[in-house]
């Protein structure tokens, strides 16, 4: 991670730090892949799936489940592929 | 620069299970409370347990408190605190009722009562059978009770300041905890919480290893901060390990593999358990597999570019069975070792998972400890510790599962109970010393104004190797020595640390500087009191040590940050109101 991230960023960063360790891992790869390049859109629907228990967050995350909300999905399938 | 500074009754560091529980039998009394989390609440690392609570309803077979208190003792390798262990079996089935008479969905019986699973290490009538004593909400146990808790806590007007991070303990002259001082995330801004008591619940510091099932916030930050205001830690030698995390990322592999017919090999093939357990081989019990594993992989055994792990082969058992049984374990393999076990054996390697040691306290909840030349235990007022944090001891040198949980919930509770009391007593807020923030803004200014540096990540990479390598599984005395001369190399790259970054606002590398502060207090606590313990006890496994020694060993250590010196004091074998259970060779 560079020094060059906006406070936005930064924010979204923290905010990916969870009480399970499979979803830090999994934020982690996302993140290391993505964080500088995400469009508006994008951290708009990041920052909806952040909100989330990490129960649920996870089981959209392993693919066990599909997102209420199709503008989650774009983000979601960058997470499960990361 | 004078910090602004806000003043409440009690102020809670962590808003895990323990914060929590806490922060509701004082808020519902009507005292002014303060709940600090680094993370929203409900995203505490409880949310992480899935087992189960233990307690002894007796809703599936008949159970007693005693066989709980019996099977507790016997687990901690009779290095836990028998008064405090009858004080938690014996409170276990009200702090359960109660939580479900706040709304956790607990699985029922058909006849409307709490369904109780089974678990390892708990029995009926001292160890004749098994019982089913752990109360779960399906596999979200730990996620039911932080949402519970959590809206309880709301209901109650207990003030919660999230995101921010608490830095450091104030003591004032005659050495009571006046507070805290802490930093708000978004802001940047360090303020000063003035309270009559604080309470520290920040769970535990399982990241101190490479291995570990630990969320990334668990940097055990309470214990740098009592450490740092000259609070011993006691007994951080323990750490209970699991066998089977996934190599290089952690996530825990069950049992219930090895169960279904997955075994173990090393880098020869070699299906090694058979060497350590010929009966049981790879379903031996959790100590005596992780206890082979790192054998094999300290004996140059060890699979991988740096022969660092072991396998797990489940292929023999077919595309059919491992679809059907075990098809969580295919996923995580897939997302967290880049495997199919279908074709390929999954690298695991045993796993830090748990914290017994901590801040020691009574089972008040008050942090305790020696003063002066006569050693014995003193309240450090306006101090308490609960949770993983601390130390009552319960779990002595090896928790039973399950037991986490109950401790959260028990002593959350009596410290909650016990400060409305004291707070009858103490209505005052005492003075702050005029250095209350000191120590914390030197450490600030110091990362702020500090032009070049150590890297954070890679003296945290070199801390985590070195406990894993020295203060794994497999100790002896030599490994011990070397960890504790290379964490203290570790422990002055870490106090001259740099960041880039020099923001204020969301700056995520100064809190993580922060974080690796407390990270090597607790590693060089956890190597130190382990080279010192010649004995092996629960999860202390020392190879040139073999035998538990309770003619020299039945006492907890506490180790001082100043100094880096070890105490003792004695084990509390008395119970309160039964006989004590003496210390017996422990056979399952
Ligand atoms: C995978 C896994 C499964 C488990 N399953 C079980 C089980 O089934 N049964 C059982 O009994 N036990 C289980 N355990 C153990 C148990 O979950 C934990 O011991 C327990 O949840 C710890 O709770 P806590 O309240 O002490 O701390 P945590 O839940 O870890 O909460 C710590 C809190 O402190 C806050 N905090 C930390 N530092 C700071 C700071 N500097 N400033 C502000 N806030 C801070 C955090 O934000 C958080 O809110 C399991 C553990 C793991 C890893």
């Amino acid at each position: 991670m560079t020094a060059t991230l906006t406070r936005e960023q930064e924010r979204l960063r923290w905010r990916s730090r969870r009480g399970l360790l499979e979803m830090d891992l999994i934020l982690q790869r996302f993140l290391d892949q993505h964080l500088t390049r995400l469009t508006e859109p994008e951290v708009r629907a990041y920052d909806a799936l952040l909100q989330l228990p990490d129960n649920d967050f996870l089981d959209l995350a392993m693919g066990r489940k599909g997102p209420d909300d199709a503008e989650l999905l774009p983000v979601l399938e960058k997470i499960r592929q990361s | 620069m004078a910090l602004s500074r806000q003043i409440f009754d009690t102020v809670i560091v962590g808003g895990g299970g323990s914060g929590l529980r806490a922060a509701l039998q004082l808020a519902e009394a009507g005292h002014h409370v303060a709940v600090f989390s680094k993370v929203f609440p409900t995203r505490s690392h409880t949310v992480a347990a899935q087992g189960g609570i233990g307690a002894s309803l007796g809703n599936m077979q008949e159970d007693h408190w005693l066989w709980h208190m019996y099977d507790t003792i016997k687990g901690s390798d009779y290095l836990g605190d028998q008064d405090a262990i009858e004080f938690m079996c014996r409170k276990a089935a009200e702090v359960v009722y109660e939580l479900e008479h706040f709304g956790m969905p607990f699985d029922r019986n058909p006849d409307g009562t709490i369904y109780q699973r089974p678990f390892g290490g708990h029995s009926q009538n001292f160890g004749e059978r098994p019982v089913q004593r752990a109360c779960a909400a399906a596999d979200r146990t730990g996620h039911a009770m932080l949402h519970t808790l959590y809206q309880r806590n709301v209901r109650a007007h207990c003030q919660f300041f999230v995101e921010w991070m608490a830095l450091d303990l104030i003591r004032d002259y005659e050495g009571v905890v006046v507070g805290i001082v802490a930093l708000e995330m978004e802001t940047g801004q360090v303020v000063i919480f003035q309270a009559k008591s604080t309470i520290l619940a920040t769970g535990g510091a399982g990241r101190i290893y490479h291995s570990s099932t630990n969320a990334f916030i668990n940097t055990g930050d309470g214990l740098g901060m009592a450490a740092r205001a000259g609070v011993p830690l006691e007994d951080m030698e323990f750490w209970q390990f699991h066998p089977t995390g996934v190599a290089g990322a952690g996530v825990l592999i069950t049992e219930g593999v090895r169960g279904e017919g997955g075994i173990l090999l090393n880098s020869e093939g070699e299906r090694f358990m058979e060497r350590y357990a010929p009966t049981m081989k790879d379903l031996a019990s959790r100590d005596v597999v992780s206890r082979g594993i790192d054998q094999e992989i300290k004996e140059g055994r060890g699979v991988g570019p740096e022969k660092d792990h072991v396998l797990l082969k489940l292929d023999h058992l077919g595309a059919e069975v491992i679809n059907k049984r075990l098809p969580g374990i295919r996923e995580i393999a897939l997302k967290f070792a880049n495997v199919d076990p279908i074709r390929e054996p999954i690298p695991v390697v045993p796993t830090c998972h748990y914290q017994m040691g901590g801040i020691p306290t009574n089972y008040y909840g008050q942090v305790v400890a020696p003063r002066g030349a006569l050693g014995t235990s003193e309240v450090i007022p306006g101090l308490y510790a609960i949770g993983e944090c601390a130390c009552v001891s319960v779990h002595g040198a090896n928790r039973l599962g399950t037991n986490s949980l109950l401790d959260l919930l028990v002593f959350g509770k009596s410290a909650g109970d016990h400060l409305c009391e004291w707070l009858k007593t103490n209505p005052q807020h005492r003075d702050l010393p005029h250095d209350a923030a000191d120590r914390s803004m030197e450490r600030l200014s110091r990362l702020d104004g500090a032009q070049s540096g150590e890297n954070i990540t890679e003296v945290a990479q070199a801390m985590r190797r070195t406990v894993q390598h020295h203060a794994g599984v497999f100790r002896t005395g030599t490994l011990l020595r070397e960890g504790v001369e290379k964490i203290r190399e570790v422990a002055k790259r870490a106090r001259n640390t740099a960041i880039k970054d020099k923001s204020r606002v969301f700056n995520t590398a100064r809190i993580e500087a922060l974080e690796l502060e407390n990270l090597v207090i607790v590693a060089e606590a956890t190597l130190v009191a382990a080279e010192a313990r010649t004995e092996s006890r629960g999860a202390q496994a020392r190879e040139d040590f073999k035998d538990r020694d309770d003619k020299n060993w039945l006492k907890h250590s506490l180790w001082y940050m100043e100094g880096s010196r070890l105490d003792y004091k004695p084990v509390n074998l008395q119970p309160l109101t039964v006989e004590s259970f003496e210390p017996k060779v422990r056979v399952y």
